[in-house]
């Protein structure tokens, strides 16, 4: 009687063991940052073809939409979302702006030129001080904007249901 | 007159070195307590990430546009969250974390403390 219950406990702590590694196992590790920013962040950049300056202030506009785009040549992510870009640049509503991080310029532009640009604008990243102001710590995250406010983020690469998430809010 | 100048500049340079100096290991104070978020058991300090990179960069702006070590807190919290921080501030969030070992520690005390009066 007494073995048994030892044999039942430990199975019982077995089967405990092997479903929280399993829970924990699956799940990512990846950390998304619970950024408090609502606000657009106020910066002074370069405008990627121009090379003008942009200030963010004034650069926005209150009625629109606009999706800030992070990226750049040398991510193999971004290739995979830049169709889905093109896709939405089709849309009247939404204006897509790029901030082009740590990127070498001539590289950039073949990239570009290779598929498309869906970006109504480029702001420059040189040094990536710029993605830290606003919260991002990777490419590519992107940031739907509306009324000077960042109303959803998306963290790595677009996909088919972020852009149907966009589409929802632009409606 | 140029040995005048010449050494005017040394005097300079020599007074700035240890203004350097201070910003450098307040700069080295913050980035160790901040955890990179893309690499797993490391802090920005011991990281070499494109991101880790970058926000040295940004920390080292910080300082030099005279923004106190708190004040550097404060910003990479709002952007990130607590989260980034390896000694986080207590608040509603993290008072279970500062005061459970405290507590665990008085009712082991108190559970020890019963035994020997027994």
């Amino acid at each position: 009687m007494k073995n048994r219950s030892i044999y039942s406990l430990i199975i019982l702590f077995l089967i405990f063991a092997f479903v929280i590694f399993y829970k924990s196992l699956n799940k990512s590790n990846l950390y998304e940052p619970k950024s408090k920013i609502k606000d657009i962040p106020e910066f002074v950049t370069i405008s990627f073809f121009e090379k003008e300056d942009i200030n963010s202030k004034t650069f926005f506009n209150k009625n629109k939409f606009y999706l800030l785009n992070i990226w750049a040549s040398w991510c193999v992510p971004c290739r995979e979302e830049h169709p889905l870009l093109i896709d939405l640049s089709d849309n009247n509503k939404l204006e897509i702006i790029g901030l082009n991080y740590k990127d070498n310029i001539y590289n950039a532009k073949l990239f570009l030129k290779e598929l498309g640009n869906p970006y109504k604008e480029i702001f420059l990243d040189k040094d990536g001080t710029l993605a830290v102001e606003w919260g991002a710590y990777g490419v590519p995250e992107s940031f739907l904007i509306h009324k000077n406010k960042i109303i959803k983020k998306f963290i790595g690469p677009l996909n088919i249901k972020s852009v149907e998430e966009i589409q929802k809010n632009l409606k | 007159m140029r040995t005048f100048k010449i050494i005017i500049l040394i005097f300079i340079l020599l007074s700035l070195s240890p203004l350097k100096a201070n910003e450098n290991e307040l700069q080295n104070k913050i980035t160790k307590n901040l955890r990179c978020l893309i690499c797993q058991g490391q802090s920005i300090y011991d990281s070499d990430s494109e991101f880790a990179i970058s926000l040295k960069l940004v920390i080292k702006n910080k300082i030099q546009n005279g923004l106190s070590e708190d004040q550097i807190y404060s910003f990479l919290t709002e952007k990130y969250g607590e989260w980034i921080l390896y000694d986080p501030k207590l608040n509603k969030n993290t008072y279970i974390l500062w005061f459970l070992p405290l507590l665990i520690f008085l009712f082991g005390g108190a559970i020890i403390f019963k035994k020997l009066i027994k």
